[in-house]
């Protein structure tokens, strides 16, 4: 069975959550983040820069690549921050690609691509298909031998901000076994990119259709090492899935809080009674677990087996607490909660984006059965 | 930070490793109490009382107290090295808990010379035991509603009226009381007083309460006209439920200053995990039952909550946002945990869930009916699990009073 995980804190962690938060609270307040949900690009490129220039792309990229040289860890607070204040950007997309690369790329890939990424352009990611799968092992999505290149079908879903995305790396089948590769604008036809209608309407989504796309063979990335870097990816979404959720979580709690103590009904406010009051405990209870499960994953992230527990304990926790959070935001908010201007809907269409794109409870859990119960 | 010479601090810990090593006893040939409210036989209580007379003695008790009254007088970095060896070679509880968690810290931090003298070296030692007059039979959750009565003569107050849940009741030779001097006060919080009372003088007798396991534990304790020295008056006369309130926050775990050590053993995740592979469902072992897995991993998920949220109280800038909330949720967060996964590991035992403790066919002696059934000690007793939420609501949420 595998050991649990502790918890642990950085100086560069309590830095940049402090800076994080700060800087999140003053661009991103929630009239900000309404006025986001109709626009095309979802994110404002002007606050998009300023996170490129204050280096926070580059906080996971070794320094010989352009980053700073730490880790995800550090990464965990400013997603946190993010998921704080609802703040959109492809920060963690890009983010993540930078990790599929330095697992996975070749050393020529790596070069030409990270000190991109560090220095802010955007990248993202398309691993989903069809079906519903988070077992990203086995794409659907072929690349077949053409010429001195593939020729890629299929259809890739949910590639977050790939509207901007300098960069795309694609799960495919290549000869029998997974395999990633590097896409790049203009590599794709006119129309191969459809902007899906999303739960989380803070995020931009979109289809990729691949069929008759063809790039050279320089463009794959090593095939024996595809899998491990899905399995790596995914378990990267994860860690700041449940870090954005922790952030959004007390968020929300605040927010419903707020509202508890200045609705009154029968003379009180509502906050009063024993029926919203104690449920609100229990939420606010799961939050503080789920983040205390969060900085432990972030803590042991780079250990070998230790890390891929605490990372899905975090996610579960993460999922649980602010789904539930969320349902009983609703309900507490009475008739204001049903309605589109009340945030609790915002939360809870958050909660089941992050459950639905790297896996519910359900999934973990049965993951987590297998590491801890043999 | 304080400046803890980590050499010495790593040689404290190290001793205090192979102290725990060598002299913890791991089965005396009866069973020892996993809580300190489980304190049921005499054979028990002396077994307890002189090991927690060993550790201390040892300088693995109250290490972090003035050595004037009998502590080490070290950081309170080795105190945890201290307490962190006792757990990890699972030694059984300090018995005197009322005195090392409450009291003691309580007189540490508000009491007169005369009383620091007098009590601490008593309390680290477990020749002193104390226990805790605050519940009344028509006065739980509502505390500040006690009506045992103290009447000011001369230089004694007589007492009268019951107190109950009294841990320990009948080995205690002091309690902290908390009764009423005035019974006029137009707010009932007003007037309450605290005392430091003994109890072995004319007019007080325990009558030990069965449990709902059969055992036994608590007292209920009557007070007869019982007569107590008046410099055991904590402060003033109208200031019992400040203090009473303050003793509340040690017993939470909000204000520091325990002498150390656990007084109630952990509940391990793992020990029911061990328990799932040893009994059978349809002929297999119960682990491999998918709906049971999957409640064992929430299990195991919730105990590292509990043990990651108690680390995070060491971050400071991780408690930024709501400082008291973690402190206030923990005796909620943790004893319901109690109460919930040995309700499990008794359902886990199948049909012989049926047996109880005494019947040799029982699975490891009963051992989770016992524990689950104590569990509800720690769910009710120091503040029901229902009055913990409204205390998190109201002081760490910030709601209003219902």
């Amino acid at each position: 069975m595998e050991k649990l995980g502790e918890l642990g804190f950085s100086e560069e962690q309590g830095d940049l959550l402090e800076v994080a938060m700060n800087f999140c609270r003053g661009r991103s307040p929630i009239e900000t983040v309404r006025g986001l949900l109709t626009d095309e690009r979802g994110y404002d490129p002007a606050v998009w820069k300023e996170i490129g220039e204050m280096g926070w792309l580059s906080i996971a990229i070794p320094e010989s690549y352009g980053g700073v040289g730490l880790s995800l860890a550090e990464v965990v607070p400013v997603a946190e921050a993010m998921g704080r204040y609802l703040l959109n950007s492809p920060f963690v997309s890009t983010t993540l690609t930078a990790q599929a690369l330095l697992n996975g790329a070749t050393e020529d890939q790596k070069q030409a691509w990270l000190p991109r990424l560090a220095a802010g352009e955007a990248a993202t990611l398309a691993v989903l298909e069809a079906g519903g799968d988070w077992d990203l092992g086995a794409p659907a999505c072929q690349a077949a031998p053409a010429g001195d290149g593939v020729v890629l079908s299929g259809q890739k879903r949910f590639v977050a901000d790939a509207s901007d995305a300098a960069l795309i790396i694609v799960s495919v089948t290549h000869e029998g076994g997974p395999a990633l590769l590097l896409l790049e604008p203009g590599d794709w036809p006119e129309g191969a990119l459809r902007r899906e209608t999303v739960v989380d309407e803070t995020r931009r989504s979109y289809e990729l259709t691949l069929d008759g796309i063809t790039v050279p063979a320089a463009r794959l990335m090593p095939d024996g090492q595809a899998a491990a870097t899905l399995a790596h990816v995914q378990l990267c979404t994860n860690l700041l899935s449940a870090a954005d959720m922790a952030g959004a979580n007390l968020a929300l709690i605040d927010y419903t809080l707020d509202y508890l103590r200045t609705r009154t009904q029968f003379g009180k406010p509502i906050g009063a009674y024993q029926a919203l009051k104690h449920p609100m405990v229990d939420a606010y209870v799961l939050y503080e677990q789920a983040r205390s499960h969060v900085y432990s994953a972030a803590h042991c992230f780079d250990r070998q087996g230790e890390g891929e527990v605490a990372t899905r304990m975090a996610k579960v926790s993460a999922l649980e607490a602010y789904s539930r959070a969320g349902d009983r935001s609703i309900q507490f908010h009475g008739g204001f909660g049903f309605t589109y201007d009340c945030d609790a809907q915002l939360h809870r269409r958050r909660a089941i984006w992050h459950g639905a794109q790297s896996g519910d409870e359900a999934h973990h859990k049965r993951v987590l059965a297998e590491l801890l119960l043999g | 930070m304080s400046a803890v010479d980590q050499k010495e601090l790593a040689e404290f810990s190290a001793a205090a490793e192979a102290w725990f090593a060598e002299n913890t006893v791991k089965d005396p040939g009866f069973r020892l109490p996993l809580t300190f409210m489980e304190v049921g036989t005499d054979q028990q209580f002396e077994f307890l009382r002189d090991w927690q007379n060993k550790v201390w003695e040892a300088g693995y008790l109250g290490a972090a107290w003035p050595k004037a009254y009998g502590g080490g007088g070290l950081d309170p970095e080795f105190q945890k090295a201290a307490t962190a060896a006792m757990r990890k070679h699972d030694a059984p509880i300090m018995l005197n808990a009322i005195g090392l968690n409450w009291t003691g810290p309580m007189l540490l931090d508000i009491g007169t010379e005369e009383q620091k003298s007098q009590y601490l070296k008593g309390i680290l030692s477990a020749e002193d035991i104390w226990c805790q007059g605050f519940s009344e039979p028509e006065n739980g959750s509502d505390l500040g509603n006690a009506q045992t009565r103290a009447v000011r003569d001369g230089d004694e107050y007589v007492i009268t009226g019951s107190k109950i849940w009294t841990t320990q009741g009948n080995y205690a030779k002091y309690m902290i009381l908390l009764a009423r001097t005035n019974p006029d006060a137009p707010r009932k919080y007003d007037g309450l007083s605290f005392f430091l009372a003994p109890m072995r003088v004319p007019g007080v007798e325990t009558m030990p309460i069965r449990k709902l396991t059969g055992e036994y534990g608590f007292t209920q304790t009557f007070f007869d006209g019982a007569r107590i020295p008046a410099k055991g008056l904590m402060g003033q006369e109208g200031q019992g439920w400040t203090f009473a309130m303050q003793l509340l926050e040690y017993e939470r775990g909000v204000r520091g200053g325990q002498a150390g050590g656990y007084i109630i053993t952990e509940q391990n995740a793992f020990d029911v995990v061990d328990l799932a592979r040893r009994v059978k469902r349809g002929g297999r072992p119960a682990i491999e039952d998918p709906v049971l897995k999957d409640k064992l991993v929430d299990f195991i998920i919730e105990i590292q909550s509990n043990a990651l949220c108690r680390q995070r109280l060491a971050v400071p800038p991780l408690n930024q946002e709501k400082p008291f909330g973690i402190p206030l949720a923990s005796k909620l967060m943790t004893t319901e945990f109690a109460r919930r996964i040995n309700e499990f590991a008794v359902s886990l035992t199948g049909v012989d869930g049926g047996y109880y403790v005494g019947d040799p066919n029982a699975v490891d002696d009963g051992l989770w009916t016992r524990a689950y059934l104590n569990a509800f000690s720690a769910t009710i007793g120091g503040g029901t699990s229902q009055i913990q939420r409204n205390i998190v609501a109201e002081h760490a949420l910030g709601l209003p009073k219902g």
